[in-house]
């Protein structure tokens, strides 16, 4: 189901309001890191991945894990939109008995790759389908997205060594480089710097991207596939909160959810 | 198989040794049985696997975290990983990954911890895994088993690859004392009684079931009858066994573990919602053991036959 330029941005936009809405909704949750990592999932889901929202058991799609699961309300909305779940339930997320919970888990959303939530442990997973994926010959790529914060985890870089040293060219991580996590700038709390050049040296191939441009991040996930003998690392950098002037590269809205107000304010910036 | 002929220790291969060798007849019979180890497969003998299924073992170096998550991937994909390393390593280091990616999500993984309790012996207490019980136990979903000889960690480890859900299999280093011979049959969470008795029971698992046994023939002696029950299933109980056990009106639990984390307060909790009676747990206390011979320690730390007697009489006195 490839679709235009025009379809995907509008896809995106109608994707932040969603999130809006559903974290106003919410009156908790993180609005700033699922704003953030919008074209970059939305691209996999609507134009990139070889999936089937129809058929989500079968055994040769490719897998998509949101290891930042914070970030669920984007995830959220993407497979609702893309058919996996039903749209009309999201404005229930975080509430008691909906399938949208806090934090992705599978037990509520069996079309979920991962329940995840606990930073650091999502790499480690898309290993494992890897593995599985490369002793099936099965034509399975799978993509793992981190946060930038998130890295800072020491179970990411055990699996940054597994990864290379396996030649698992079939996973693909994804950073979410929007500069901020819970208590402020990442520089500040444990700088990760430099960033790229890390994974470089673990072994990885090491794309930086625009993560906005959806042009560039096709490029990206083509560059990835047709690198063979090690994984691929996209490092993209994208604005914290992009879409809504004032969530932008604001530390606050890591994890406050919106007002009525500023929910207002956020859907007139997102029309 | 109730017996009452003396009991005698002979000694056959260590659970650790039965697990690999049956690693390798899962391999055999199954191609979606993956191993995974953390720099210890001549240890844990998954090696035995590495060598027969290569393209089936993974080497995940000394990073037990990332191991147990790759585990975890592997089961989402339908395979039936085995994730193994010294108890102490997988269950403290790896913990965090059994909660929140096998457990949680109620993955399809095994596995399986070596070198458990104090009678790894020379190499001391950070090598040495006394909690790992309780830990296990605490994973929502979990069977939790510890064989006693070569026979149970085949039978449970075949057992454990059928069983859909996530298992913790405890095994040890040393030669483990045969207690069963070749047509027992075990099950999932249904213990044996290896000893009849009607005045007392002695709940043991892995080593503790062959002391259990030698106290058995000194209590006897004494007049006093005692019952013996393998409880190689910590988690879930065989419930109907404990209160059978607690109708003697006495019970003693000996585990390698620590007595105040261990099999010993889950029988407890289980008495006292079925039969209240006294009981006595022998186990190690609430500290870490030392370096030395296994033997050494384990009658220094009070893991000995003739502890079982001692708590076997107190509890026994504590019924009249």
């Amino acid at each position: 189901m490839p679709k235009s330029l025009d379809e995907l941005q509008s896809l995106a936009k109608r994707i932040r309001r969603e999130i809006i809405e559903m974290i106003t909704d919410a009156g908790s949750g993180h609005p700033g890191g699922s704003l953030s990592a919008v074209e970059l999932i939305v691209e996999l889901y609507f134009d990139y991945m070889r999936i089937d929202p129809k058929n989500p058991k079968w055994p040769d799609r490719d897998r998509f894990i949101l290891s930042k699961g914070h970030a669920a309300p984007v995830l959220y909305a993407v497979m609702a939109e893309a058919g996996y779940t039903p749209i009309d339930q999201l404005n229930t997320l975080r509430k008691l008995g909906s399938i949208y919970q806090g934090h992705p888990d599978v037990r509520f959303i069996p079309s979920l790759e991962a329940s995840t939530g606990s930073l650091g442990e999502g790499l480690s997973l898309a290993l494992g389908m890897g593995f599985a994926a490369r002793m099936d010959a099965s034509p399975t790529r799978i993509y793992c997205m981190l946060g930038d914060g998130e890295v800072q985890e020491g179970q990411i870089w055990e699996a940054a060594m597994a990864g290379a040293f396996h030649k698992l060219d079939n996973v693909v991580c994804i950073v979410d480089h929007n500069l901020i996590q819970l208590d402020g700038f990442v520089k500040d709390i444990m700088d990760i710097e430099p960033l790229a050049d890390k994974w470089r040296a673990f072994g990885w191939h090491t794309i930086e991207v625009d993560g906005h441009e959806f042009p560039a991040i096709q490029d990206a996930y083509r560059e990835a596939e047709a690198t063979k003998g090690k994984p691929t690392c996209i490092v993209a950098h994208t604005i914290k909160g992009k879409g809504v002037s004032f969530m932008e590269n604001n530390p606050k809205f890591h994890g406050t959810a919106p007002t009525p107000a500023e929910e207002q304010m956020a859907l007139k910036e997102l029309q | 198989m109730p017996t009452k002929t003396k009991f005698e220790i002979k000694e056959g291969p260590a659970t650790r040794e039965a697990f690999g060798r049956a690693l390798v007849e899962l391999g055999r019979a199954n191609k979606d049985i993956v191993v995974c180890d953390a720099d210890l497969a001549k240890s844990t003998m998954t090696v035995y696997f590495q060598k027969e299924f290569p393209d089936r073992f993974i080497s995940c170096g000394i990073a037990e975290a990332n191991m147990v998550g790759i585990g975890a991937g592997l089961a989402y994909s339908g395979k039936i990983p085995f994730v193994s390393s010294f108890s102490a390593f997988v269950i403290n280091k790896g913990y965090e990954q059994l909660r929140a990616a096998v457990a949680y999500p109620h993955a399809n993984v095994k596995v399986v911890g070596t070198h458990s309790g104090i009678s790894i012996g020379e190499d001391g207490p950070s090598q040495m895994s006394i909690e790992e019980t309780s830990l296990a136990c605490s994973l929502p979903g979990f069977v939790v088993m510890s064989p006693a000889d070569e026979a149970a960690a085949k039978a449970l480890v075949h057992a454990a690859a059928a069983h859909v859900g996530p298992v913790f299999i405890r095994t040890g280093r040393l030669k483990a004392p045969i207690i069963y011979g070749a047509d027992q049959k075990f099950e999932i969470g249904k213990s044996i009684e290896v000893a009849e008795g009607k005045d007392v029971a002695i709940i043991a698992n892995g080593l503790m079931v062959a002391q259990a046994l030698l106290a058995a023939d000194t209590l006897e002696g004494e007049g006093i009858s005692a019952r013996v029950i393998d409880m190689h299933t910590v988690k879930p109980l065989d419930r109907d066994a404990i209160r059978h056990a607690a109708e003697t009106g006495a019970i003693v639990v000996a585990e390698e573990h620590l007595a105040t984390a261990g099999m010993g307060v889950r029988v407890a909790q289980v008495v006292a919602e079925t039969h209240p009676c006294v009981m006595e747990f022998v186990g190690i206390a609430d500290t870490f053991a030392e370096s030395g011979k296994p033997e050494e320690l384990l009658e220094k730390y009070g893991l000995m036959a003739h502890n079982i007697v001692d708590a076997v009489r107190k509890v026994v006195a504590r019924k009249r």
